[in-house]
């Protein structure tokens, strides 16, 4: 099988400029690499490039950039980090779109909302704690066959569908100003728990077994950390890359919460 | 559980169900698994189709004769009759099945069925799948039933051998970011990682797929079957980093493939009038059309551009049109795909026809397998401890990184189904062997076992980070990916097969020579990529070997010395065992189950096309 062939284009670099750091408490610093950019180049391609030859601008000999990649379609979620400033997925970040002339600089740098395990490689593992503490499932019965799920129109399906869209990639979480860093476990539960989580717990509650545990997911909701925390600056819906609506669950959650909060008060339930 | 995708969830899903405890192995956060690029749907009989004459039995049938006879059929019958309750199970987890407007679910075209038969969440089918099982593991996780070890690495499986013999009675893995080693003790360990399509360098997977942990297994000691069978897709984008996957799907909501009549034609394909395009697949088979099979339609294709120079602008590209379907249809059943042709190529599938060529796709073969038939054959014994279980007592295989099902070429939106029903069929198995079969638990093994299984593999690190050559594993990689695809994937002969051999042993022998750029130990992704070359070079060797051996063409396998299939000396499951002594596969060859419907002609009713000819005469038949 022969490749197929890419009609020749000039050939030109780009500088990336990369925000380096060798381990959690290091101290980080910039390193420039030039790096030859082929038509159809993306950011993971030159990352790639890199790896083979880590040589900065300056002629030292460096090591291959850590970064998370996965399925390089924008499917995943795992290249996220900040391109030129703004958090995206590496992959359908393509250089000819970014950086279009030669000589053109890429600004690659860490989502800062999580701890950085090293180089543009974070670790994202509050992101699915969000999804245990919303009870992000339907409570099945078991596995054995019982027949076909609660019937659902196209309408609710297309709905349902676009929310189960989101691969906890954290783009949301990245640009939100009431999501922080915050590196240790214990404090998880009272911090802001984040766009993507509010847009589950709604996913889950449109569903017709899911619904049964609409009313612990609320719960999780009120207080600290839950969706009043939400400083309604709607960064998240204009980063979302699977253009969720995120306000909108956000709103609607914020209205069955304060529902939920005022049936619990007359009721105690 | 080493791997998260669908089979290694559903597996987990059905082993912790049975009350066992389950540690779930993976390289990536589980959500973030290869299943999730999955695109156009999942197979299962379903009450319209019946209603035209469908059944489990047709699935049956497309399958096998989909996959040339090559599979065993007791697993397959059991599968196709497990798949409308597995759609049930998804539906009852919420996935959300794209409905109709009686809210029904609603159902596509796929390659090599005349039915609609494919269930499909949008054109994201695999990643809802996914997500669907990755919630139900979390809930086991939140009781404390499974215990997740995300971004390790499976290094080698821990053997040990008694009077009984030898049986696995643990792993060892890796943490990528911290590159601590440490072995597990486990009663069964089940390797559901995937397939191999980094061995090619540039394909649809992503890019943990290196088929690194299958090959430490067979290292270890576990058979390879069919390792020659890589599926090539037809349609794929061709980028500067991989090629991304452009669904069957699009075809079976009505997408066709064709070409301009005249060779190197510069005109936009717009601009080309009806009668001056070849649609080449309708022509030559009017019956299926554009929904034949991968094998037969990525050979078609490369015909077309390879030895026709037909393909578009006289390069290796056919177009594939969905312009006619209407953009409010493709947004609804589409719309995953079109946006991922948006975004990389920039150019709307709504306006103008997408560009596509083959690419490396899926692995048919893999670790050997057991399974134990019902006595008529029909279907798989419920519960036996030998399903899906290797040669190794306690090392199961599930998914995509067994050999089971497919046969010789895997039909679209089947994979899904295996995957699945490997977890829960087998799954069950598993934890029989378990209860019934182990009878002294890790916990009573010498802890000495352990030691010296994770000491070896801190050896085979040590010597990686302390070589000083000059050798870039990057590089032997590239140069590995580019000989495989040029080698060993839709034409091979044996002189272009023994070559590429020669220069695996010529890239092996770089590998003894590599060099890293980066020796520290905290999150060393030089280090673990170089690890898992070492690896994907054995099994490399694995699917070359077998190309070989197999002296006939039959489904993804195509041979231009030996064009036809020869059921009387190949309708076998080739099988490669590692030997220790040379460092390379000797492989046997096992005979096929059959025993339900026998072998046929598999020719999905070609003709003779209009342009057809002229054809050179090494050509690609089917």
């Amino acid at each position: 099988m022969v490749p197929p062939t890419t009609e020749a284009l000039q050939a030109r670099s780009v500088r990336f400029r990369i925000k380096r750091q060798d381990g959690p408490g290091r101290p980080w610093r910039w390193e420039s690499f030039d790096v030859p950019v082929e038509p159809g180049a993306n950011v993971i391609s030159c990352l790639q490039w890199i790896a083979a030859n880590p040589r900065t601008v300056d002629g030292r000999d460096s090591s291959p950039v850590a970064y998370d990649a996965g399925c390089l379609e924008e499917v995943c979620g795992a290249c996220t980090m900040l391109i030129n400033g703004q958090v995206r997925q590496s992959c359908s970040c393509l250089i000819d779109q970014y950086a279009p002339k030669d000589g053109d600089v890429m600004r690659l740098e860490p989502m800062s909302k999580f701890p950085v395990v090293r180089d543009l490689m974070v670790d994202r593992q509050r992101l699915f704690h969000a999804l245990t503490r919303t009870k992000a499932w339907v409570p099945i019965d078991g596995t054995y066959h019982l027949g076909p799920g609660p019937q659902d129109t196209p309408q609710r399906q297309q709905v349902r569908y676009k929310l189960s869209e989101c691969m906890s990639c954290g783009c949301c979480l990245e640009a939100c100003p009431q999501y922080k860093l915050e590196e240790h476990e214990s404090r998880w539960d009272k911090a802001f728990i984040g766009a993507h989580a509010i847009s589950q717990a709604r996913l889950f509650n449109e569903h017709g077994t899911g619904n049964v545990l609409a009313s612990d997911r609320l719960d999780a909701m009120i207080g600290p950390g839950g969706v009043s925390d939400c400083g309604n600056a709607q960064n998240c819906v204009k980063v979302c890359p699977k253009d969720i609506p995120l306000t909108e669950s956000i709103a609607a959650i914020g209205r069955a919460v304060t529902i939920h909060s005022i049936r619990k008060f007359f009721t105690g339930k | 559980m080493v791997g998260g995708g669908l089979a290694g969830l559903a597996g987990t899903i059905r082993i912790a169900e049975a009350g066992l405890s389950v540690d779930l192995f993976s390289m990536v956060p589980v959500k973030r698994s290869h299943s999730v690029c999955a695109q156009g749907g999942i197979n299962a009989a379903n009450d319209i189709a019946r209603q035209q004459g469908y059944s489990e039995y047709e699935h049956f049938d497309e399958t096998i004769y989909g996959g040339d006879f090559l599979q065993h059929q007791p697993p397959v019958y059991e599968m196709v009759h497990w798949a409308p309750k597995i759609i049930d199970l998804l539906d009852r987890m919420g996935v959300p099945f794209n409905r109709t407007a009686e809210s029904q679910r609603d159902l596509r075209l796929f390659g090599g069925s005349l039915y609609k038969r494919t269930h499909f969440a949008g054109a994201t089918t695999g990643q809802q799948l996914l997500y669907a099982l990755d919630e139900q593991v979390r809930r086991w996780e939140a009781q404390g039933k499974v215990n997740k070890y995300e971004y390790w690495e499976f290094l080698w499986p821990v053997l040990e051998t008694d009077d009984t013999g030898r049986r696995c009675v643990g792993i060892v893995a890796q943490d990528v970011r911290t590159m601590q080693i440490r072995a597990f003790r486990a009663e069964a360990v089940v390797i559901a990682t995937g397939g191999c399509g980094m061995i090619f360098g540039k394909s649809t997977n992503s890019v943990m797929c290196t088929g690194a942990a299958a090959s430490r297994c067979y290292q270890a000691g576990a058979w390879y079957a069919n390792g020659e069978f890589i599926q090539v897709h037809p349609t794929a984008i061709p980028g500067a980093d991989k090629l991304r996957l452009m669904s069957e799907s699009a075809r079976g909501e009505g997408g066709r493939v064709w070409v301009p009549r005249t060779k190197a034609d510069r005109r936009d394909p717009r601009d080309i009038p009806e009668n001056q395009r070849f649609y080449f697949l309708e022509e030559k088979y009017p019956k299926y059309g554009n929904i034949v099979p991968r094998d037969i339609a990525t050979r078609e294709i490369f015909d077309i551009c390879v030895n026709q120079g037909l393909g578009v602008g006289g390069g290796n590209m056919v177009y594939l049109d969905l312009t006619h379907l209407g953009r409010e249809y493709l947004e609804l059943k589409l719309g995953g795909i079109i946006e991922i042709y948006r975004k990389f190529v920039g150019e709307d599938p709504a306006l103008v026809p997408m560009k596509i060529f083959p690419g490396v796709h899926y692995s048919m073969g893999g670790l050997w397998t057991q399974y134990t038939a019902k006595d008529d054959l029909r279907g798989m014994a419920m519960g036996a401890a030998n399903s899906m279980m290797t040669n190794i007592p306690g090392l199961y295989a599930f998914g995509e990184v067994n050999y089971q099902y497919h046969g010789a070429n895997r039909l679209g939106a089947n994979a899904l189904l295996s995957c699945i029903f490997d977890g829960l069929f087998c799954g069950a198995g598993v934890a029989n062997y378990v209860l019934e079969v182990v009878t002294t638990t890790s916990a009573r093994l010498d802890q000495s076992i352990y030691d010296a299984a994770a000491r070896q593999q801190q050896e085979i690190i040590d010597r990686l980070i302390n070589a000083r050559g000059t050798e870039s594993p990057y590089q032997i990689g590239r140069e590995l990916g580019e000989e495989m695809t040029a080698a060993s994937t839709v034409v091979k002969s044996e002189q272009r097969l023994l070559q590429a051999i020669e220069v695996l042993q010529l890239l092996q022998g770089r590998y003894q020579s590599i060099g890293l750029s980066d020796t520290g130990m905290w999150t060393n992704q030089n280090l673990s990529y170089a690890r898992a070359l070492g690896d994907m070079l054995k099994l490399a060797e694995v699917i070359l070997q077998g190309g070989i051996d197999r002296k006939e063409s039959r489904g993804a396998h195509y041979r231009t010395d030996f064009p036809d299939r020869d059921d009387a000396n190949f309708l076998k499951t080739t099988v490669a065992k590692y030997d220790r002594d040379t460092d390379r596969p000797d492989i046997f060859l096992e005979p096929v189950e059959t025993g339900l419907v026998p072998p046929r002609a598999r020719t999905y009713g070609k003709v003779a096309a209009s342009t057809d000819t002229t054809r050179p005469t090494e050509t690609v038949s089917v």
